[in-house]
């Protein structure tokens, strides 16, 4: 088991991407915040606050979506399906969809299918904490990269919160 | 997580964790029934047939609705219009159906303990959607899923399902489904619609006067009077039935709390429900129809799901 980032490193990192999404959104007035169910939930709260805490002024739109009925993989097992939240419009925003780890890129396309029944937005961006970027399935590719590693089919990346949060390859 | 059968027949078959992982799912699906656009692709790889050998306007509306909401192909049939009347029987019409490839049998059945019969002779997924006067499983799961959004949770609450207990396949769901969920069930109306050894067999308790039930229950799940399924007079007028058993406003008001009251539908107004009640504001009637398509879209995506691993 690797760690590839440490408590200090990861908070460094969210901060980053923090700081790049207020370069590029600021004063986020035709911007939302997308944290996808279940596990982008942590890193979408975390920049949230980071970007609250700078700014505590400005008025964010952030939405939590859960893809588990746009999956192209129902049949080969059951997904329980957890909350929706998107209580604003998103038709002309550009939306910033954030998730933890970006891999095969499914989850992202599912994404894109469910945002896309919501409205039409005027660009989607993509913000991941991991990025594997071996092994993708999809033409795919983020804009916002909190680590890239090179990881092979049979490893597993994973983020682990609680006291001291830190990612782990294994 | 997945649910523990592979049809859904009854409620009888389930257990706790199997109805409350429907109406959770059933929670996501009513959400996407406010989106602008309220479809998902869950299911576009399934067709469903909806197999309906007895009238129905809420549960086949309902059902059709929930099949197309899932983007699943659905073909509709009718036993009138069907070669039903040339003789064809129930499994060789089935059969034939099955043979264009159809994944899911909807079914609703005059007969009591059909969709059992199919499930054991077919390959496809049954899905029970009232079968003579055993069990309407999906209309207990609506009516549940109705009084847990008003009262948070069904342990611990008092229900009382007033009415035609003896025909009535939703009073037997639900009695199921209630005890299930850690529910309390009163059972009231005239004894000549009340099975005699209901409380011994169930566990329910039985009223004969609908006043002292209002009065203990959280809420009044209240049935139709089921002329068709009556062959023998069991109550002299439905005049008099209304003045001894139907629910008024007047009965309501006079409680010393405010109860819900829901009815699965069709209303007979001024027999078991008066229309002041039906359209008070204490009425879910058509908060249920409204949620049935959620419910039914949980249970067929729920269903759908575990085709591979059922097989």
């Amino acid at each position: 088991m690797v760690k590839i980032l440490d408590t200090y490193q990861l908070d460094l990192t969210i901060r980053r991407l923090a700081h790049q999404l207020i370069e590029n959104h600021y004063p986020f007035t035709n911007t939302c915040f997308i944290g996808m169910q279940p596990r982008g939930l942590q890193v979408s709260d975390k920049i949230i606050g980071y970007i609250k805490e700078l700014y505590p002024e400005v008025q964010l739109h952030y939405g939590k979506l859960d893809i588990t009925f746009y999956r192209d993989d129902l049949r080969s097992g059951l997904h329980v399906p957890t909350i929706t939240d998107i209580p604003f419009s998103i038709e002309g925003k550009k939306i910033v969809l954030i998730d933890d780890v970006l891999y095969t890129g499914r989850t992202i396309r599912a994404a894109m299918d469910a945002l896309i029944d919501f409205g039409r937005p005027a660009k989607v961006e993509l913000v991941v904490l991991v990025d594997r970027k071996f092994d993708r399935q999809l033409p795919i590719q983020p804009d916002y990269v909190g680590k890239s590693i090179d990881s092979i089919i049979t490893q597993k990346v994973k983020v682990i919160w609680g006291e001291e949060p830190h990612v782990v390859l294994y | 997580m997945q649910l523990s059968t592979k049809h859904l027949l009854g409620i009888r078959d389930l257990h706790a964790q199997d109805i409350q992982l429907i109406l959770d799912t059933a929670t996501q699906f009513k959400e996407v029934l406010q989106r602008p656009i309220k479809k998902v692709p869950s299911l576009r790889d399934v067709t469903i047939v909806n197999l309906f050998y007895e009238n129905s306007t809420r549960t086949r509306i309902s059902f059709e609705l929930a099949e197309k909401r899932l983007s699943a192909d659905t073909i509709n049939f009718t036993a009138s219009g069907s070669s039903v009347s040339k003789g064809e029987t129930l499994l060789d019409t089935v059969n034939n159906i099955l043979s264009m490839k159809v994944d899911m049998v909807v079914m609703r059945h005059s007969a009591s303990g059909a969709p059992h019969f199919l499930a054991k002779h077919i390959p496809a997924i049954i899905v029970n959607a009232g079968d003579g006067i055993n069990e309407h499983p999906t209309q207990a799961l609506l009516d549940a899923f109705s009084i847990r959004e008003k009262l948070g949770t069904l342990e611990g609450k008092k229900i009382a399902i007033i009415g035609d207990i003896m025909h009535s396949r939703v009073a037997l769901s639900n009695i199921y489904l209630l005890q299930k969920m850690g529910a309390e069930v009163t059972v009231a109306g005239p004894p000549t619609l009340i099975p005699k050894y209901i409380q011994e067999a169930l566990g329910v308790r039985v009223e004969y006067d609908v006043k002292k039930a209002l009065q203990w229950c959280d809420v009044a799940n209240i049935l139709r009077i089921q002329l068709e399924r009556q062959n023998q007079v069991l109550f002299s007028s439905l005049r008099e039935y209304n003045l001894a058993f139907g629910v008024s406003k007047k009965m309501l008001d006079e409680l010393d709390k405010e109860i819900f009251v829901m009815h699965p539908g069709p209303i007979n107004r001024g027999v078991e429900i008066d229309s002041d009640v039906a359209d008070s504001k204490q009425s879910l009637i058509l908060q249920q129809v409204e949620n049935g398509v959620a419910v039914r879209m949980a249970v067929l995506y729920l269903l759908a799901g575990q085709r591979e691993t059922a097989e």
